[in-house]
Formats: C-alpha cells, sequence, structure tokens
C-alpha cells in the first residue's frame, strides 16, 4: 500500500536539470532511501516534496492526497516532516522551546485566548509539554532539556532536529543526510533511532543518505539517482551491486574497474 | 545559586520563575505606587515619560528582538496614536474608549504596512518602514485639516469616571498601568504558541515554514501587536507633550525607539525597561552637566543626537547583549564568587548569516 | 512650446537632482556588494565631502579644481580609515546591527561637522555658480549641466576601473565571492577598504557637484534617503541600475512637484521606494532567488 507517490516530478535551473521526470511510490511502514553522488537532485526532491521548489511537471500524491500544490507551510499540517542537511534548528532558542514549536500544527487556542493566556491556552500548553517530553524521553536528550541550541554540540544538534520533527507526529519523515557531520558511534546510534521510529512510532521514512553502513543496516528499498534521472530502485543489496549506479560512483565500466 | 526543581508543567507556564520574582517585582510595583505622593511633579512627570516610552520600547522588541523584523518608522505609529486619541478627544469621546480605539487604529495601520512588506527582511525592511515613516510625518504636517499643521494641536484634558487627569501624576499612574498592561500581554504572547512562532520566524524562516507557520500571518500579527502598543504609547504620550506638533514624529524619534531595544538589551523584556530608562534619562543628564562641561561642548546643539549615534555605536561594537546582558554578567559574577571563569562572558563568535542570495 | 521648454527645463533640472541621488546610491551599492552592508552614512559622508571642499577652496583659497580633487582624496582616506577601524569589526552580525551603527555614525559625522563648521549653510565659488548654457530657445543652468556631465565622466572613470584595472578586477573577484578571492591572494580586507574609499570619494563629488545648486549644511546628508529610492529602483545590485534609478527618482520629483499639490513633491521620492520594494523588490534590472537549505 502505498503512502506516498511522486509521479514525474521535474524542476531546472537555469539550464540543467536538477531533477528529471523522476517517479517513485514509498509503501506505509518502510524506509525508503534515496542515493546518488553529490549533485544528482537528492536534496532537490526533498526541497520539491516540502514544496519549497515547484515542481515543473509531474504530480505528488500523499496518503491520497494532492500535494503538488499545497503551500510549503501547510506541508507539516497533512503530515510530512523534514530535517536539514545543515540543520536549520532555531539556535537562539533552547532545546524544549524547539519541540515546542515542533508541535505548532496542533496548536488550534484562538488569538485572544493566547493573548490573555486564558486557561485553556494553559491546558493546551501542558499537553504540548507532555508530548515533547515524551519525545526528549524517546531520543534521551534530557540533560540538555533548558540548553540554548547554539551551546549544544553538532552530534546533539542533530538529534534534536528529529526530535522536533517527530513532535510533528507526521506520518511520513524526509530524512536530509542524517548522518553528515555525525562520528561513527552516533552514526550507528542514528541507524537505531530511524529502526526505533520506523517500529516503535510506525512513520514511513524517506532518507537521503550518504553513509552505504546506515543504508544497508535501516533501508527496505533503495533508489539511486545521478543527473536527476532515476538509475535503479530496489533492495539495498540489488541497488549496490547494479552497474549502472557502480558506473555512476566509479565513473566507467564495470569491467575497466575490475 | 539558586536551583529550580519543577515538579509540575503547570510551573513551566506560569510567569513568576519562583517566590522570589513574586516578592522583588511586588516590591518594585509598590515602589511606583508610592513615588507620586514622595516626588515632586517634574520627577513624576519624567518618570511618567519614561513609563510611555518603555510601553514602545516593549512593542518594537516584539518585532525587532523577538520576530527578528526591524522598523525604523515607529515614531509613526506613536504619531498615528497620539492624533487619533487627540482628534476624538476633542470631538468629546471619553478617554477611556479614545485610549484602546488608538491602540486598536494603530495596530490596523501596523497590520497595514506589515502585509505588504513581508517578504522583506532586514536591510529592505528598515528602508521600507524608514520610508513609511517620512510619509507619515508628511501627513501629518500637510493634513491640517485635522492635526492643525504647524499650528500644532491642543491636546484636551483626559477625565476618567469625572476626574480630570490635569497634572503629571494622572497621566503617570495611567501609563503605569498601560504598562503593566502591555507587559502582561506580551510575556502572555512569549509562553504561547504564537510568540514562539515569532522566534522562530526570527531564527530560521526556511524551517519555521516547515513546521507549519504561516510566515505572513505572523509577520502581519507581530507588526500589528507591534504598533497597537506603540499607538496607545502614542496616546499617552499626547498627554505627556500636551501640544501636537507635526514634526515631533520624525526620523530621530524612529531612532530614539531603536536604540531603546538595542542599548537596552536585544530578546528580553528587561531590555526594553532598561533601554527606556536610558534613552528618556540621557537628555536629563546632559541637561544637568551642561554648565560644567569644558570648552562649552555643553552647549552644542547636536550634543543629544551625537551621544544616541556614540552610545549606539558603542553597544554594538563592544556590548551586543546591551544593559540587559551587562546586568545578567553583573550577577552571574556575583553569585559565582569568587569562582568566575574567564570564558563565562566571552561572547560567542557569530559567523556571517548571508542574506545575500546565492 | 512654453509648455514643452517648461517640460524639459524640469526634466533637465530634475536629472540634475536625480545625478545626486544616483551617485549617494552608487556608493550604496558599491559597499553592498562587496560586504552585505548597507552604508546608512552615505549621505552624511557627501556632505562631510561638501564640506572639506568648502574649507579648501573658500577658507585656504584653493583653485576650484585642485581643491574638489584634494577634497575627493581626504573624504576617500576617510572612507578607508572608518572601514578599517570600526565596520570591519562587524562583518557577520546581523544585518540591523549594521544599519543600526551606520545610522549612529550618521549622527556623530553631523554632531562632528556641527562643531566643526557650525550649523550655517554655507556655499563656496565654482566655475558654474550663476552661469547659463542657451541651447536654441532652451535657457539652461551651468549648475544642472555641470552635474549631469560631472556625473557622466566619473561613471566613464569608474567602469575603466572596475573593467580594465587589476585592483577593479580584483575587487570585482572579491564581490562575488570572498573566499575564492581570498585564496586567489587577494588581499580581501584590504580590497574592501579601499571599496569604502571608493564610495566615500564618489560621496564627495556628489557633495561638490551639488554646491553650486544648493548650500552646503549639516542635515544635507537626509537626502540619503532620497538616494535609497535609486538604488533600490535599480535592483540594489547593479551600478547603471543606481544610476538610472536616481535619474528617475529625480524628474519624477521634479513633475510631481509643478503638476501636484504642495507637499507631494516631499513624499514622491518615499512614494517610488515604497511602491517599488512591494511591487517588484528585486529592481528593474535585477533576478531574485531564495535561500538555499
Amino acid at each position: 500500500m502505498s503512502l506516498f507517490e511522486a509521479q514525474g516530478i521535474s524542476v531546472r535551473f537555469g539550464g540543467i536539470r536538477a531533477v528529471d521526470d523522476v517517479s517513485f511510490e514509498v509503501r506505509k511502514g518502510e524506509v525508503f532511501s534515496i542515493i546518488g553522488p553529490n549533485g544528482a537532485g537528492k536534496t532537490t526532491i526533498f526541497n520539491l516534496i516540502s514544496r519549497i521548489y515547484n515542481s515543473t511537471d509531474g504530480k505528488l500524491i500523499f496518503d491520497g492526497q494532492d500535494i503538488t500544490k499545497t503551500p510549503p507551510n501547510q506541508v507539516a499540517g497533512v503530515g510530512i516532516a523534514r530535517t536539514f542537511q545543515n540543520i536549520e534548528l532555531f539556535p537562539n532558542a533552547t532545546l524544549l522551546e524547539n519541540l515546542l514549536i515542533g508541535r505548532h500544527r496542533h496548536s488550534s487556542v484562538g488569538l485572544l485566548s493566547q493573548l490573555a493566556f486564558l486557561p485553556s491556552t494553559r491546558r493546551a500548553e501542558i499537553q504540548h509539554r507532555e508530548k515533547a517530553e515524551d519525545v526528549i524521553a524517546f531520543l534521551g536528550l534530557q540533560r540538555y532539556r533548558d540548553a540554548l541550541i547554539a551551546n549544544l554540540p553538532y552530534g546533539v544538534r542533530k538529534v534534536v532536529e528529529l526530535g522536533r520533527a517527530l513532535c510533528i507526529e507526521p506520518k511520513l519523515l524526509l530524512l536530509d543526510e542524517p548522518s553528515s557531520g555525525l562520528n561513527v558511534e552516533e552514526t550507528e546510534g542514528m541507524g537505531f533511532w530511524i529502526d526505533d521510529i520506523k517500529k516503535d512510532l510506525g512513520i514511513t521514512v524517506i532518507m537521503v543518505e550518504h553513509d552505504m553502513a546506515l543504508v544497508n543496516q535501516v533501508s527496505d528499498r533503495v533508489m539511486a539517482l545521478n543527473y536527476g534521472k532515476v538509475i535503479a530502485m530496489g533492495t539495498p543489496r540489488e541497488v549496490q551491486t547494479h552497474p549502472e549506479v557502480i558506473k555512476a560512483y566509479l565513473g566507467g565500466d564495470l569491467e575497466d574497474a575490475a | 545559586m539558586r536551583y529550580l526543581f519543577r515538579t509540575e508543567y503547570r510551573q513551566d507556564t506560569s510567569l513568576a520563575r519562583h517566590g522570589g520574582d513574586f516578592f522583588w517585582y511586588g516590591l518594585l510595583l509598590v515602589a511606583m505606587i508610592v513615588i507620586p505622593m514622595l516626588m515632586g511633579e517634574f520627577y513624576v512627570g519624567e518618570l511618567g515619560g519614561v513609563f510611555i516610552f518603555a510601553i514602545a520600547g516593549v512593542g518594537l522588541m516584539l518585532l525587532v528582538g523577538y520576530t527578528g523584523l526591524i522598523s525604523l518608522g515607529h515614531a509613526a505609529f506613536l504619531g498615528i496614536g497620539a492624533y487619533v486619541n487627540s482628534v476624538l478627544l476633542a470631538k468629546g469621546v471619553p478617554f477611556v474608549i479614545t485610549l484602546p480605539v488608538a491602540g486598536l487604529f494603530t495596530a490596523a495601520c501596523g497590520a497595514a504596512i506589515g502585509l505588504p512588506t513581508l517578504r522583506m527582511s532586514g536591510l529592505y525592511l528598515a528602508i521600507a518602514t524608514l520610508a513609511f515613516g517620512s510619509i507619515v510625518g508628511t501627513v501629518f504636517q500637510k493634513w491640517t485639516s485635522v492635526t492643525g499643521g504647524f499650528d500644532g494641536f491642543p491636546v484636551p484634558t483626559p477625565t476618567i469616571l469625572g476626574f480630570g487627569l490635569d497634572g503629571a501624576t494622572g497621566i503617570y499612574y495611567v501609563s503605569l498601568v498601560v504598562l503593566i498592561f502591555v507587559l502582561w500581554v506580551t510575556a502572555n504572547i512569549l509562553r504561547s504558541p504564537m510568540g514562539r512562532a515569532m522566534v522562530a520566524i526570527r531564527d530560521s524562516e526556511v524551517s519555521a515554514q516547515s513546521m507549519g507557520i504561516n510566515l505572513a500571518r505572523y509577520k502581519a500579527l507581530a507588526f500589528a501587536l507591534s504598533a497597537g502598543m506603540t499607538g496607545l504609547a502614542g496616546a499617552l504620550f499626547a498627554h505627556y507633550v500636551r501640544f501636537l506638533a507635526p514634526d515631533a514624529f520624525d526620523v530621530l524619534l524612529s531612532v530614539q525607539f531603536v536604540t531603546i531595544v538595542f542599548v537596552g538589551g536585544l530578546g528580553s523584556l528587561h531590555g526594553a525597561i532598561f533601554g527606556a530608562i536610558f534613552v528618556r534619562l540621557l537628555p536629563q543628564f546632559i541637561a544637568i552637566v551642561r554648565d560644567d562641561l569644558p570648552f562649552g561642548i555643553g552647549r552644542l546643539p547636536g550634543l543629544e543626537p551625537s551621544l544616541f549615534g556614540l552610545v549606539l555605536v558603542l553597544v554594538i561594537l563592544f556590548q551586543p547583549g546591551g544593559i540587559n546582558g551587562l546586568w545578567l554578567k553583573l550577577k552571574h559574577w556575583f553569585t559565582a564568587y569568587p569562582f568566575k571563569r574567564q570564558t563565562s562572558s566571552r561572547r560567542q563568535k557569530s559567523y556571517a548569516k548571508s542574506e545575500r542570495l546565492r | 512650446m512654453e509648455d514643452a521648454a517648461r517640460l524639459l527645463q524640469l526634466v533637465v533640472n530634475g536629472a540634475a537632482a536625480g545625478c545626486i541621488y544616483g551617485l549617494i546610491a552608487l556608493g550604496f551599492v558599491l559597499i553592498y556588494k562587496a560586504t552585505e552592508m548597507v552604508n546608512f552614512a552615505q549621505g552624511d559622508i557627501m556632505m562631510l565631502g561638501g564640506f572639506v571642499a568648502y574649507s579648501l577652496i573658500a577658507h585656504y583659497g584653493l583653485n576650484y579644481w585642485v581643491g574638489a580633487l584634494l577634497a575627493i582624496a581626504i573624504t576617500a582616506a576617510f572612507g578607508f580609515a572608518l572601514d578599517a577601524v570600526i565596520l570591519r569589526r562587524v562583518i557577520g552580525q546581523p544585518q540591523f546591527a549594521v544599519v543600526m551603527l551606520t545610522l549612529g555614525l550618521g549622527f556623530i559625522f553631523r554632531a562632528g561637522a556641527g562643531i566643526g563648521w557650525g550649523y550655517d549653510s554655507v556655499g563656496f565659488n565654482t566655475p558654474f555658480t550663476n552661469k547659463t548654457a542657451t541651447i536654441g530657445q532652451l535657457v539652461l543652468g551651468q549648475d544642472n549641466l555641470s552635474i549631469i556631465v560631472g556625473t557622466v565622466l566619473l561613471c566613464g572613470v569608474l567602469y575603466v576601473f572596475f573593467s580594465k584595472t587589476r585592483l577593479g578586477v580584483a575587487m570585482q573577484a572579491s564581490s562575488q565571492n570572498q573566499l575564492a578571492a581570498y585564496y586567489m591572494g587577494i588581499p580581501v580586507r584590504t580590497v574592501f577598504s579601499l571599496i569604502w574609499a571608493i564610495s566615500a570619494g564618489v560621496a564627495a563629488v556628489a557633495g561638490i557637484l551639488l554646491s553650486p545648486v544648493s548650500m552646503i549644511d549639516v542635515n544635507m546628508g537626509f537626502l540619503g534617503i532620497k538616494a535609497f529610492a535609486a538604488a533600490v529602483i535599480g535592483g540594489f545590485g547593479s551600478i547603471p541600475g543606481s544610476l538610472v534609478g536616481g535619474v528617475v527618482v529625480g524628474i519624477v520629483e521634479q513633475l510631481a512637484g509643478y503638476y501636484l499639490p504642495a507637499g507631494f513633491q516631499e513624499v514622491t521620492s518615499n512614494v517610488v521606494l515604497l511602491a517599488m520594494l512591494i511591487l517588484r523588490p528585486q529592481g528593474l534590472f535585477a533576478e531574485l532567488s531564495g535561500k538555499r537549505v
């Protein structure tokens, strides 16, 4: 059963086709990884899904709903959360505040109630805090709860960004290079979390990743891109042994390499 | 040092962090209530002026310090509030109505300027609000049938429940009440989803958007709230000066407001108050020492604006946290004494956050 | 016929005023392109340049041309020092900190000029003061013509400098990519200070060209606000754009002053500016793209 579907999406910058007629389908409950050399168009696909860029062609279908024209600030509302390659947290707010901002789509208290901080606002705030604390406990971030993001080490920020995305309570989670900037241990930890997110929270994950160990550890299926085009799709093993993929990474034929 | 143990979520959402806060703020409030009974008319009037600027300062702090949008046109909002209030009073509308109407009308003006400028940031917004301010200033001068133009506009004496507020003391108390109200509303904003959305926009627009925050909505809201508070300050300012001259609301005044925010300390409500005290008291201080300065420096006409300029320059170069940052450092030094660490007050290097479009 | 002549007269006057706006705007743009800072004190630097020229020519009795060149050099040196001592420190701080810093510097310059030269308007004799040129039926002030000719000449010099000299090319390179320029061995910080020097020099030229038309006084720096309109019309990144923008603002302002009721002339440039920012924030000449994530 498919949760998300891209049908022939494309975008071009200047004369370059960054994403060229890409189609894929993500099944409910799986971890779907996108791999490819630098500049293959992986992050661009994320920017298309989260509607920062407009697709020139094709369609995006999420949960039976056409989101091709959804404004970017409503993408979270339909249940898609994302992280960023270079971390886009709110550096001058505390960790807890960052997670609470992730709860934004669930806040429905009226303007006047917020201005006067009526009991309805207080009740909602307490609920948001309970949910945020769940995420803090899930990711083991207790000791950093009140620290400013600007004062946290890079590895921790990466986890916080994951936590903020979880606070959205998404059905689909887009992870843009979750392991970049992390050391080997931290990367392995990230792998376990992604596994937990899939199994315990039942969230479907699309991941852009360079680290093949992590891709093998968590992915159900893998799509390989090069020059904005899909060159292979299948299980991690199938894709990694695909001649086109090897050619894309090594820049020659299999025979030449051997 | 004090450690906070949190046992309830309720604690997190309350305004005071601990009992000590209640005590000190309560003491401050009592002192403010008693002061007019102990001090002369002049000092009460000046302190009232500080309150009025603090109200506008809190409004601007919400916009600049928490939402990250700059405005060099807030003098225009002060002027709009002042004229709406005074013109309505002159038509016989009671003060208890003109004051909120001045605030609401100015808020509407704020939303009106906020909406079209949504796509702008930093520099462009500074320029746009500067232009807006000077257009409004010209309107005050030329729309003589309403504002009286350069002849000025005498502000009627307000009455509340039959009491005429003709002295400095009456305006002092009204300003104090409005300041407390504005602080309360702003603190509420900051502990609700709305305030967090503004902070998110300040720190990263792309990310705020992907959290489901409607940038246009919250930027316009921040503008409206900020302008509304400044409008309230304007209504009170009219009674503080008692005679409205159209050229009082110029760029210089806008720069003074932004000075409140910067010198006080960005991103802190305490900072807005500290800044207002500084901006109001500097001219008084100059007036006192004017005759004692050597070489006739004190009698130079450009002394006051240039001192504002100098302080602004020094704060941005050497103390970006403003007075509030200085206060926090001092507090830290005393509570941690003698265990002061060399690094504890060292600033973190901030790297260029380029707004250049690549 | 009279109407046409009148119109032409207005256009020439407007173009002259517009050249001044354009020159100030050019200073904004040069600095903005290189360092992403906007110098809100640019108008005040023009004022300082005008006063220095006044001192040299009217007070010390130098020849107009010698005095003007010297004044430009002194103002440029001042611009260099300003960057090297103060503005270099705030690179990388949020943009509005820089806005406030340069606003504060503007106040200080104004007060400094008030202390040094007083608060009265002053002027000095130029070869163009109170002279007219007659072209057919048209009588034009040489002062206005000198502004236009001076601006065109200055632009020619700047164009040659930026495209033909080593230093000019180095400046362009540093503006486009600081890091790459640095790796290529260009002393980027010195280059930035030199760019400040050039834009201060251009501001001084504006002050000197303006002096036969209007007197020099402490508050003439407020013209800088009108120059923002010029820069924005040009897209805040284009040097020819800012000059065209300046001329547009100048002419529109003159026409508004003649054809619209009193009071409209003063707001024209601001209205143009706001309309431009709202309707076409990328300017007439530049393209806009979003931040990369």
